[in-house]
């Protein structure tokens, strides 16, 4: 997903003169062709995000697309100050491609596992916050971001993940995917927890049990509109995040719910990271694992909710 | 050194604005006063009818607590009219206590939070020269203001680049918002500092307005790398009571008898 994510940088430098790329102290060979093909475009910079922020602003203030790409937690936790006031209050066209949301480094602790980026993302007026669910959808997303106004946090999964995505679907910033139909039940998920969804559902099935899933690639703006019309008429819904479970999708969709349709909340239960930090390392499968993020949790949070 | 009438007519925009919102930062502004003056006045291109014109060159208040100074040289130069001076602070006004890019013409950058006026300038020099502009950059740092570790990045950044587009001032008036700068956290050797991370250096009475204008005529120092300015300034200056006096960093609550205490040392 992340090398897609910087193919595509380099696919739309070539065909936009203003989209420039920003790294901060990135691994060796990061985007070469582009270092090669558009030297001035290109800026690998020090390990230093509340400049990279404050410059690739500086940048966008002239008419330029900055992609500034590094660690979720560097760029989330280290620069929130900056990316509060010199991208959201500015209202700037920059390109957050944050690596490895969730779990994806959960060998390095917890100082590089972004849990709570969505929901830090999500408070900012004017952030959109986005979480493809595999490579083709990252590509469909990345080659859809040059006239989106305003800055765009990008969470990118480990890569090499199963592709769920459909080609027939496309991508609308703001407009979510509805991957499968259910009359029973319905998973509400975003990033490669869309694809633990799908696997589950199938599980279900098996037990004669109808599940759907909507995948919300964009978890703002929030399709409030889409949601509620996906959920409406199933008996139980089930939000899955690889994130906290505080202020992410689960909340976003609570939010919405008790803004706009009370009555739809006894029915939805959320799945995500507790509330603590990792005590664990491991892999990403075994932090989720521990985090109670499985198909068979699912299966049990689903049944419960739906009084199997 | 006595104050000309120039400068003194700056300094009673300022208070104009006090008077209507019954606060301000007097000692940060009345600082930089000079400094702004020489910028407008003998350096900066600008088309005040046209504030966004690309051509203009870039200035980046850092230290935006500053921005009555700015409001009453913008309001002189024609980008704002001066009687909207006094509407400093209410509800409906575009001019807050901090400055906003896209509410007060001439405003570049949003500032207010400390630390961010000069990795956005860097931002701007870099597409200065991507754009093959000959506009330059400059940004007007607080001193209390560098304590900030983002100016140090973007500063070894700006030398990297060789970023001879840009120039960074320094209102070094030695005070910041608890006391002494040299107490609170000592920035000396600061002219120094500036030198080790690669910018061309030098030093200036901040209230001289000829020492001003010869050192601004001098830019770029190099053609190899940033620029840097350490502008030695008096906090509150023109006011005997504010001058060196940490009280006087911000004020709210002002009285009439206040400003007119203000206006009597003009």
């Amino acid at each position: 997903m992340r090398k897609t994510a910087l193919d595509c940088v380099y696919k739309l430098a070539k065909i936009d003169e203003r989209v420039v790329f920003v790294g901060s102290d990135l691994g060796p060979g990061v985007l070469d062709k582009m270092k090669t093909e558009f030297p001035q475009r290109f800026f690998m910079e020090g390990v230093s995000e509340q400049y990279i922020v404050g410059m690739a602003a500086g940048l966008a203030m002239e008419g330029f697309i900055p992609y500034v790409n590094t660690i979720a937690t560097f760029l989330t936790r280290r620069c929130y100050e900056q990316v509060a006031v010199d991208l959201c209050i500015h209202d700037l066209p920059v390109r957050l491609i944050a690596n490895g949301g969730g779990g994806v480094y959960a060998p390095l602790g917890p100082t590089h596992l972004a849990i709570e980026d969505i929901a830090i993302m999500r408070a900012l007026p004017n952030m959109a916050v986005v979480a493809p669910c595999d490579a083709d959808e990252m590509n469909r997303l990345m080659m859809s971001t040059l006239e989106w106004p305003h800055p765009i946090y990008i969470r990118l999964g480990k890569g090499g993940d199963k592709i769920v995505s459909e080609e027939k679907n496309g991508f609308e910033l703001g407009k979510l995917i509805l991957m499968r139909s259910g009359t029973d039940g319905m998973f509400v998920t975003t990033g490669v927890m869309t694809q633990l969804a799908l696997e589950t559902a199938e599980v279900l099935k098996i037990d004669g049990v109808n599940v759907g899933v909507v995948h919300m690639h964009t978890i703002k703006p929030f399709d409030a509109a889409g949601v509620i019309s996906a959920i409406e008429n199933v008996k139980a819904v089930v939000t899955v995040e690889e994130h906290i479970v505080n202020g992410g999708l689960g909340s976003a969709l609570l939010e919405t719910c008790s803004d706009l349709r009370p009555e739809l909340l006894p029915k939805i239960v959320r799945v995500g990271i507790p509330d603590k930090f990792a005590t664990e390392y491991g892999s990403q499968n075994s932090l989720l694992k521990h985090w109670g993020i499985t198909s068979d949790t699912l299966v049990g949070a689903m049944m419960k909710k739906l009084g199997g | 050194m006595p104050m000309d009438d120039r400068s003194k007519l700056l300094r009673r925009y300022v208070i104009d604005a006090m008077r209507g919102g019954g606060r301000g930062h007097l000692g940060s502004s009345m600082s930089m006063i000079e400094i702004l003056r020489v910028l407008y006045d003998s350096v900066l291109k600008y088309d005040a009818k046209n504030p966004e014109s690309t051509d203009r060159d870039r200035f980046v208040l850092s230290k935006g607590h500053g921005c009555l100074a700015l409001y009453a040289i913008l309001a002189d130069k024609g980008f704002l009219p001066i009687s909207e001076l006094e509407s400093f602070c209410r509800p409906t006004s575009r001019l807050g206590g901090h400055p906003e890019r896209g509410k007060v013409p001439g405003v570049e950058a949003s500032t207010g939070a400390l630390g961010h006026g000069l990795p956005i300038a860097v931002g701007l020099a870099l597409a200065m020269r991507l754009q093959k502009r000959s506009s330059r950059v400059f940004v007007l740092t607080g001193d209390g203001e560098i304590n900030e570790g983002s100016n140090w990045e973007a500063g070894m950044a700006a030398s990297k680049h060789k970023l001879s587009n840009l120039t960074v001032m320094v209102d070094y008036n030695k005070l910041q918002s608890y006391g002494k700068t040299s107490e609170v956290l000592d920035l000396e050797p600061l002219v120094d500092k500036f030198k080790s991370f690669g910018f061309v250096t030098h030093e200036v009475d901040g209230h001289d307005v000829a020492a001003l204008e010869e050192i601004f005529k001098k830019l770029p120092f190099s053609d190899s790398a940033p620029s840097a300015i350490i502008c030695h300034t008096i906090k509150g200056k023109g006011f005997p009571f504010a001058e060196g006096n940490p009280e006087w960093h911000h004020k709210s609550g002002m009285t009439e008898t206040d400003i007119q205490q203000m206006y009597d040392c003009l």
